[in-house]
């Protein structure tokens, strides 16, 4: 059989997430729209992956460059959306002990 | 073969990334779904590092150590109130990688396996172009609305002749320069790409006004998803996919829960320019009514006398950085033993769940802050409806003007409390623009003034 080109993988698997995303974020409360958008926020940089490909080659080529900046803009986004995520739930969460 | 294990680690790492949202489901469950998160992060960084197109690690270590410093730096020193602008400037730090990631493919295809140097591979070429045109929408896009944030450019809607126009043709060109990119390969129509959704960012963003904002927080959310599913696309990556959708997903739903909120159509939202007429709105607050003002005293002696107690904030809270403040108030109340509450409207505040963050952080427990449905019934056997910061999530001309711009929108009936104390600086109109009749009601009693300040004033009065 002949193997399908990406494309149709991936078309694939990005509807069948799409619907996952859908149901899964409904079922989030209100409350906790502001966490969700952060720790969203910090996933999404999951692009880093694309950063670290670009900055992996030996030789400095524009490339590399370029993917340093990513992986630099990225790991912001990481660390700092985490981060705060992890303060907002806090505040949630602290009131339960009492 | 050696791709299997690669694979299999990005698969788990998608898993963990879907059980991160699933974990928000309750406060509860909250803190593990985020460790899962930085799992499934941690798993994928670490997996892309074994491949072999990845030979020296340290610009690599250097950038994250960098990035995690600032990243680090930043989230911990940053103020509750000013979560939307630094969720906006993070929002635009995605869109911008987005933007290398695809500049740094396009130089180099070799590297990603999508051809040479000047003959990529057309596919490619279009998911490529489509991954950097939202990135670059998004980078600009968010530094806008960051700006518009934190205060740098007028909240007020920026608006010029010919606008939807000029950002049609853009859309039209971008369109244009896709294709000439894929039939041609010529580098110079893909910087021309990244140049026009820039620009396209900034014009998108800038007709829309402060109280849209959490619509637009959202929809940059969103955008951030999709560009990094386009970038997944692009280098034949399905956790950059699966992720890309997910966030994507969640920022489309988001926008929608905050139009609903506003009744008004996505499409009104992006096309702007709302509350910039504040003349042509209408006019319901007649000169010769008179607004009645009281005094910390008055609203600590009415509070004191009443039985049950709705709070209703709004960004005026936010900005005069008074939740403790309104915490401590609630608490003397509560000791004197009156039911106090809290109604949260779904665009309370500049991005969503922005008050209920707010209140957490202020300690008001999770169970007395309830949201727009469940809440809403209960104005009527309320004493009274205590709104601060807040103006146009409580306007009565949404229910009975159709004229008025927020006409249909859904409110919060504080109108049906015995009294409505009313903490405003001023009695100007809200960010709608629009007058707000209920300063003008019998039951209502403006107490102008620091949203702060005001609830000191009445602990000390109720202590007294």
């Amino acid at each position: 059989m002949e193997t399908a080109p990406f494309f149709v993988t991936g078309l694939t698997v990005f509807v069948l997430s799409c619907f996952v995303g859908y149901y899964v974020v409904w079922r989030v409360t209100p409350a906790l729209h502001s966490p969700l958008m952060a720790v969203t926020n910090a996933i999404s940089s999951v692009i880093i992956v694309g950063a670290l490909i670009a900055a992996g080659p030996a030789d400095f080529i524009l490339s590399k460059w370029l993917g340093f900046f990513a992986v630099i803009l990225a790991s912001v986004n990481i660390f700092g959306g985490f981060i705060v995520t992890h303060r907002m739930l806090q505040m949630f969460s602290k009131k339960k002990k009492k | 073969m050696s791709m299997t294990i690669p694979l299999l680690s990005y698969l788990v790492s998608s898993v963990c990334c879907i059980m991160a949202l699933r974990g928000l489901s309750g406060p509860n469950t909250a803190k593990g779904g985020m460790y899962f998160g930085i799992a499934g992060m941690a798993l994928a960084i670490v997996t892309t590092l074994t491949l072999p197109a990845v030979a020296s690690y340290g610009t690599i270590i250097l950038g994250i150590v960098i990035g995690g410093a600032i990243g680090g730096g930043i989230a911990k020193k940053i103020e509750m109130t000013a979560l939307p602008q630094l969720v906006a400037a993070f929002h635009s730090l995605v869109g911008l990688a987005a933007v290398l990631i695809a500049a740094a493919a396009f130089s180099s295809p070799e590297s990603y396996g999508i051809g040479e140097t000047g003959d990529i591979h057309v596919g490619s070429l279009i998911e490529m172009s489509l991954g950097v045109a939202i990135g670059a929408i998004t980078f600009t896009g968010s530094i806008i609305a960051f700006g518009k944030l934190q205060g740098l450019i007028s909240g007020k809607p920026v608006v010029f002749k010919g606008q939807h126009p000029v950002n049609a043709a853009l859309g039209v060109l971008l369109l244009v320069l896709i294709i000439t990119l894929c039939a041609t390969q010529v580098a110079a129509a893909f910087w021309a790409i990244i140049a026009v959704a820039l620009l396209l960012g900034v014009l998108m963003i800038i007709p829309i006004g402060g109280a849209d904002m959490p619509v637009i927080v959202s929809m940059l959310n969103s955008y951030s998803g999709w560009a990094a599913a386009g970038i997944g696309f692009t280098l034949q990556n399905t956790l950059l996919i699966v992720v890309g959708a997910l966030v994507g997903a969640s920022g489309a739903i988001l926008s929608y829960i905050m139009c609903k909120g506003m009744n008004r159509s996505f499409f009104n939202v992006i096309l702007g320019g709302f509350g910039g007429e504040t003349a042509g709105a209408a006019v319901v607050g007649d000169n010769d009514k008179q607004a009645k003002i009281g005094s910390a005293e008055d609203a600590a002696f009415i509070l004191k006398n009443a039985s049950s107690v709705i709070i209703v904030p709004g960004y005026g809270m936010a900005v005069a950085q008074a939740q403790h403040a309104l915490r401590e108030m609630a608490d003397v109340l509560k000791k004197e033993g009156v039911k106090v509450r809290y109604a949260i409207h779904p665009v309370a505040g500049r991005m969503p769940g922005h008050m209920n963050v707010l209140l957490a952080e202020a300690n008001v427990p999770y169970e007395d802050v309830q949201e727009l449905e469940e809440i809403n019934r209960d104005f009527s056997q309320t004493d009274v409806a205590f709104v601060i910061g807040a103006n146009d999530i409580t306007n009565p001309a949404a229910k009975k003007d159709p004229k008025s711009p927020i006409y249909g929108m859904p409110i919060l009936d504080v109108e049906a409390a015995g009294t409505v104390l009313f903490v405003k600086r001023s009695l100007g109109s809200g960010y709608a623009g629009v007058d707000n009749e209920l300063f003008f009601y019998d039951n209502t009693m403006m107490l102008l003034g620091d949203a702060k300040k005001m609830c000191e004033g009445i602990i000390k009065a109720l202590e007294h």
